[in-house]
Formats: structure tokens, sequence, C-alpha cells
């Protein structure tokens, strides 16, 4: 009588057992946040200097009349541009953070690391701080912020240092040169601007502070027809650039002997992170801390280094995280703006440093 | 033996860059090596053995000839190609954050999986032989950052097997690792070259478990030609001893371990035999005496009684003593 043999009997549940160890991919929980993203969403068109009730920011969002008419204005012109832009900004911050992290080997690496928010900062200095007439007032100089051309400036201060890094990552064979090469382009745009601040006018120096304070507030539906294309096509790239940059957790040696293109990864890398961090810098000028933060956050709460997994939570509480610091920014009832980047370090930085000490994996969550 | 088959021809090794002269490591040479054998390659620091290791995993380009795998040129395969012919594990240590020994070995399987990196049936399959194969069942659903060393090394083997490779590459594996992790380590790399067929090349300083466990030796000598072939062959035709000679230590081919020179100036006679005598004359050895096999005048003379406890007859110029441990012993000698 043919009996199974013992390991036939054993085998299959150790296997089963050992697959355990690969959690793979949670729906559920990417679900429950979206449902949370959501309701913060729609929170962040009912409150606001003027609070307005649920079912009235439904029904405008569905394209009824509202009862007041100056809600309709609040909702389509105001809060909802705002919104989308938070949520945008704060995914694409997220994951070229994220990125940064993974590509660097490095937990204090951010979107900004290779000289990108540096280089938009010079573009913008450049334009507020010298273009236009010696006459021009404080009220001329704060108009400039809404332009598109400051978006420009600030796209093309990107882009050249883009060009420059990229350039050096051909050249160079590892990436803590790299790292560094971005922190001296750092220093030296922001000497730059420093000397610019030194020459320029009150006005324009405040101008040029107020940009950098950040804001989600100043983006028309204009520009979120360039915005919502550019920053959804970096976050595909990003979701493409998984598997490379699971291989890169291992450093890149490790990765080039499992056949990863280090070069062409590289490449990839780079340049979504610009893509990605120039934009939201252009458009809503240098917003720390969410890119720094949150792929800390994700990896600390979801107890995963798996980039097939911390990809879509990194953008969803990216996104959660900028439409959470806009509403405060806001301060509901109130016609107070507080500075963005002022908010988000303030709420988010305690909010970090509770979740690490409380989880005290912060050395473990990362590949260093 | 498999039919897998690993061909240096008159590969040299070495750095070829613009406006430096070209520095070469390691001089031309050429070896071929069956499925299923376990190289392990022995040079001091610095004599170039990582740099010619990166050269047969593709990393690097040889200044001249080639190294072919069952034919191809694996520095014209395509790296993703490559990845499923030869697979590294690195001396660093490395860390890699929040994965399971299971999530860390499903990495080797990069090169077959598609972008989205997901696993098939079948890779899991490897997966799970891969983590047998190297024991390392108990650690599929531990977190690596848990693992000692020792266990953490078995993962990255195991992940290295995930990649099916011909040819297994390991840069000084027993680096970081105890005295037992490391002969179990040596073991468990020679039993899978055997058990995978695939060609196993490694850098080690563990002469003694090279010597014992390695199919072939690579013995790359600093500013010297690498020599290669048997373990037995190299240590008969003095390679060894001419590959370790320094003025502080020197290769004893009885052994088959490194002695220290020391001063043999003070001499005695040990008679005896068994594990006594073999301790006994490592500690006399290990104290700066040499040992002759004759009584000589005015050298000291021990016999070993070895019953139920040894005992040391130690006579120093007809003055006879008895010791009941070595201790005694080394005492009475300095006496």
């Amino acid at each position: 009588m043919a009996q199974p043999s013992v390991t036939e009997l054993i085998s299959p549940t150790t296997t089963q057992r050992m697959r355990l160890g690969l959690p793979g991919l949670r729906p559920m929980l990417i679900m429950g946040i979206v449902a949370l993203l959501v309701a913060i969403f729609l929170l962040s068109l009912v409150i606001g200097s003027v609070s307005i009730p649920l079912e009235e920011v439904v029904r405008i969002l569905l394209g009824q009349e509202a009862t007041k008419a100056s809600w309709s204005n609040i909702i389509l012109n105001y809060r909802l541009p705002q919104a989308v832009t938070a949520v945008l900004a704060g995914a694409a911050l997220g994951i070229s953070g994220l990125m940064m992290q993974t590509f660097f080997r490095n937990p204090l690496a951010d979107p900004f690391i290779l000289g990108i928010s540096s280089g938009a900062s010079l573009g913008v200095a450049l334009v507020v701080l010298t273009v236009g007439t010696v006459t021009t007032t404080l009220l001329s100089g704060l108009g400039l912020l809404g332009d598109l051309g400051l978006a420009a400036a600030a796209s093309m201060g990107s882009a050249v240092v883009l060009l420059i890094v990229l350039w050096t990552a051909h050249r160079v064979s590892n990436g803590m040169t790299l790292l560094i090469l971005g922190l001296l382009f750092g220093y030296l745009t922001s000497a730059m601007v420093s000397l610019l601040l030194y020459f320029s006018i009150p006005e324009r120096i405040q101008a040029y502070i107020n940009w950098t304070f950040g804001s989600f507030s100043s983006v028309t539906w204009d520009q979120l027809l360039i915005i919502t294309p550019t920053i959804i096509g970096g976050l595909v790239a990003a979701f493409l650039l998984s598997k490379s940059l699971n291989a890169l957790l291992l450093g890149e040696a490790y990765a080039q002997s499992m056949g990863l293109n280090l070069m062409a990864a590289r490449f990839g890398i780079i340049v979504t992170t610009a893509i990605l961090a120039g934009t939201v810098t252009a458009f809503c000028g240098p917003i720390g801390f969410i890119g720094i933060a949150v792929p800390h956050l994700c990896r600390s709460l979801f107890n995963t280094s798996d980039h097939r997994m911390l990809v879509p939570l990194t953008i969803l509480v990216g996104a959660l995280v900028a439409l959470a610091a806009s509403i405060i920014a806001d301060v509901p009832g109130s016609s107070i703006v507080l500075p963005l980047n002022a908010v988000t370090a303030f709420i988010g930085a305690p909010a970090v440093i509770w979740v690490i000490l409380s989880r005290r994996n912060i050395k473990e969550t990362f590949a260093s | 033996m498999s039919a897998i088959r690993l061909q240096l021809q008159a590969v040299s090794v070495g750095y070829a860059e613009r406006r430096q002269p070209t520095k070469v490591v390691v001089p031309p040479f050429t070896e071929s090596l069956e499925g299923g054998q376990l190289v392990c390659l022995i040079g001091p620091n610095g004599a170039g053995k990582s740099t010619l290791l990166r050269t047969m995993a593709g990393i690097q380009k040889p200044l001249s000839g080639q190294v072919l795998l069952n034919g191809n040129d694996v520095h014209r395969m395509s790296a993703s190609d490559r990845a499923k012919h030869i697979s590294v594990v690195l001396t660093q240590k490395t860390e890699v954050g929040l994965f399971t020994g299971y999530g860390l070995v499903a990495m080797g399987r990069h090169p077959y999986t598609a972008w989205t990196g997901q696993l098939s049936e079948s890779d899991h399959a490897v997966v799970v032989r891969a983590i047998e194969m190297v024991g390392a069942e108990k650690l599929a659903n531990q977190s690596i950052n848990t693992m000692s060393d020792g266990e953490r090394q078995k993962i990255m083997i195991a992940r290295a097997l995930a990649q099916e490779p011909n040819l297994l590459i390991l840069d000084e594996p027993t680096a970081f690792l105890d005295l037992p992790r490391r002969v179990e380590t040596l073991v468990l790399l020679r039993d899978l070259a055997r058990e995978v067929g695939c060609s196993i090349v490694l850098s080690t300083h563990d002469l003694d478990l090279a010597l014992r466990l390695a199919d072939r030796i690579w013995l790359l000598p600093q500013d010297k030609p690498i020599q290669v072939g048997m373990p037995e062959e190299l240590v008969l035709n003095g390679a060894f001893e001419a590959a370790f000679q320094s003025s502080t230590v020197a290769f004893d081919a009885e052994t088959g371990a490194f002695k220290t020179h020391d001063d043999w100036s003070r001499r005695v006679y040990l008679q005896g035999d068994g594990i006594t005598y073999i301790w006994t004359r490592r500690a006399l050895e290990r104290a700066g005496y040499a040992i002759s096999d004759h009584a000589e005048d005015g050298q000291p003379s021990i016999r070993i009684e070895d019953t139920d406890a040894p005992l040391w007859h130690v006579t120093i110029n007809q003055h006879a003593t008895d010791c009941d441990s070595i201790e005694a012993l080394m005492a009475a000698l300095s006496a």
C-alpha cells in the first residue's frame, strides 16, 4: 500500500509557511487609505475661512446650483484647485523623497538633494529680485507670484541643475559622489541667491521670501493643466521603477549583479525625481518636510521596504499629509493664512518623531 | 560531473584608465573548471583577489583574454543575461531594511521576473528550494535585522542560489563569522557545488579550511604570478611556502598551517605519543622551544607517561621532576 512519505506530508505546509515571509501586496490597506484621503479631501472643501455644508459641496462638485453663488465660486475657483494641488504635490514630494532615499541609501536624502530646489530658487530669485523696473512696488512684486513666468523661471532653474547632475551622473561611478556634488550645487546656488538678496530692495526680498514659504493656494486651473499630467506621468514612472528600486536596496553592486542596468535606472530615477520635485517647486515653492518624512512614516507604519507597496503607500500618505497641512495652514474659521512650510514642519515633525520613537525601528526600516 | 564549464583563457586583470599607466593586478593565466567544483582564491590583502572576482563576475572588463561560461563570453552578455548565469555574494555586510529571509531570497529572482517584479509559482518554487538547500527554513519568516551574521550569510547565499547561477562568486564569505560558522559555511558551499553542479569561486583567508575543502586553489601572491592547481599539489611544489614567505611567519607543509619563526635556540627532547604528545608539542612550540627527536647533552628531556592522568617526567641537567599538567611542565622548564 502506497503511503505518502513524511516529506510529502510536511513539505507543502513548510513551503506555505515559508511563503508567509513575503507578505505581498495588501489591497485592503491601500483601499483604507484611499477612503481616508477622499474624506480629508472633502473636509478640505468644507472648512476654510467660511464653512460650507457638505451637501452643498457635493452639489457644487456634481455641477448643480449651490444655495449661495459665492459658495460655488469659493469651491470651484479656490478650494478645489488648492486641494487638487495639495494631493498632487504631496504625492510627488513623497515619491521623490522615497526614490532619493533608496537611490542614495541615505535616510536623510530628500527630493531636493540633487540641488533641484536650489536651481528653482535661483531661477525665481533672478526673476523676482532683478527683473522689472527699479520702482516696482511691493504689490507688483507679489503679483509676480501668480505668474506663469515665475513657474517658468523655477522650471528653467531646476532643468539647468538637472542637466548638470545628469552629465555628472554619467561620468561618476558611484552615487555618493553624486550626493556630495548635489550638496555643493546647493551651496553654490544659495550663495548666488544670497548675493541677489543682498543687492535687492526690501519689497522684492519680501516677495521672494513669500515664495520660499510655499503655498498650494496660488495655483490656478490653467496651471493645473500643466501640473496634473506632468506629476501623474512622474508617478507612473515611479511605479515602473519599483522593481529597480527594490534591487537598489541591496546596493549598486548587488543590483548590477542581479541584471539591473545601473545607468538606465540612475537616469530614470534622477529624471523622474527632478520632474516631480521641480514641478512642485516651480508652482508651489520649495516645500520641505513632506519629501523626507513621508517615506519614513510609510516604512515605519506599514513595516515594509518593498517598493511595490511603498510607492502606492507613499503617494497616498504624501497626498494625505499635504492636504492636512494645507487645511491647517488656512486656519479654518479665520482669514489668517500661515506659511505652508512652517505648518508642515510644525505639525509633521512631532508626529514623525512620535512614530519613530514609539516604533523604535528607524534604523531597521532603513537600508544603510 | 555536470557539463557546465568555466574557462579563463589567458585572462589578465587590472585597471586601464585614460592618462594613467595600465596597472596589471593579475598577469595572464588560463584555467578550466568543471561544474560542481569549489575553488578557493587565497592570497594576502591587496594582492587583487576582489579585482579578479569582479572581473569574473563581469562587473569589470579583463585587460586581456576571455572568461567563458559554457563557451559564452561573460563580458559580451547583457547584464540581465549575465545575472541568469552568474550570481555574487559580496564581502560587505548589507543592511537591506525591512525584509524577511524569504523576501530577501526572493530578490534573487530579479533577472527572471517581469517589470512588476511579481513572482510566479515557479519563482516561488526556486526560492523555497534555495532556502532549503542552505538549511534556512526557520529563517524564512524572520526579519533580516534580527538575524546573526551567520544566518544572514546563509540567506545571502540562498539569494545568490535563487538566481540559478552556473557560477557563484563569493568575496570572503567567512570574513565576519566565528570559527564554527566559517567551517559550516564553507562545507555548505562545497556541498552546494556538488548538489547544484555549479562552479563556486570564493576568496578566503581560512587557509586550513581551503586546503581541506577546495577542489582547486588559486594562489594569488602579491606581485607574483597566480598559481592554480589542486591544494595538495600546491603544497608539495612549494607554491604555498613561496607565497606566504615573510620574516615572521612560515608555511609548514607538514601541518598545512602557519608557524611563527621564533628563535629556535632552546631545544627539548620530547618522547611520547597520542594526543597528549601533539598538544604538549604545540605548547612547547608556542613557548618557543624547538623539538628534537633524539636526546642531546645539556638539553631538557621530557617523557610523557600517558596513563589515566598524563604525567610528564622532566629531566633538566640530571635533575628529574614530575609534572601533572602542561602548565607545571612549562614552569619547570623555565625555572
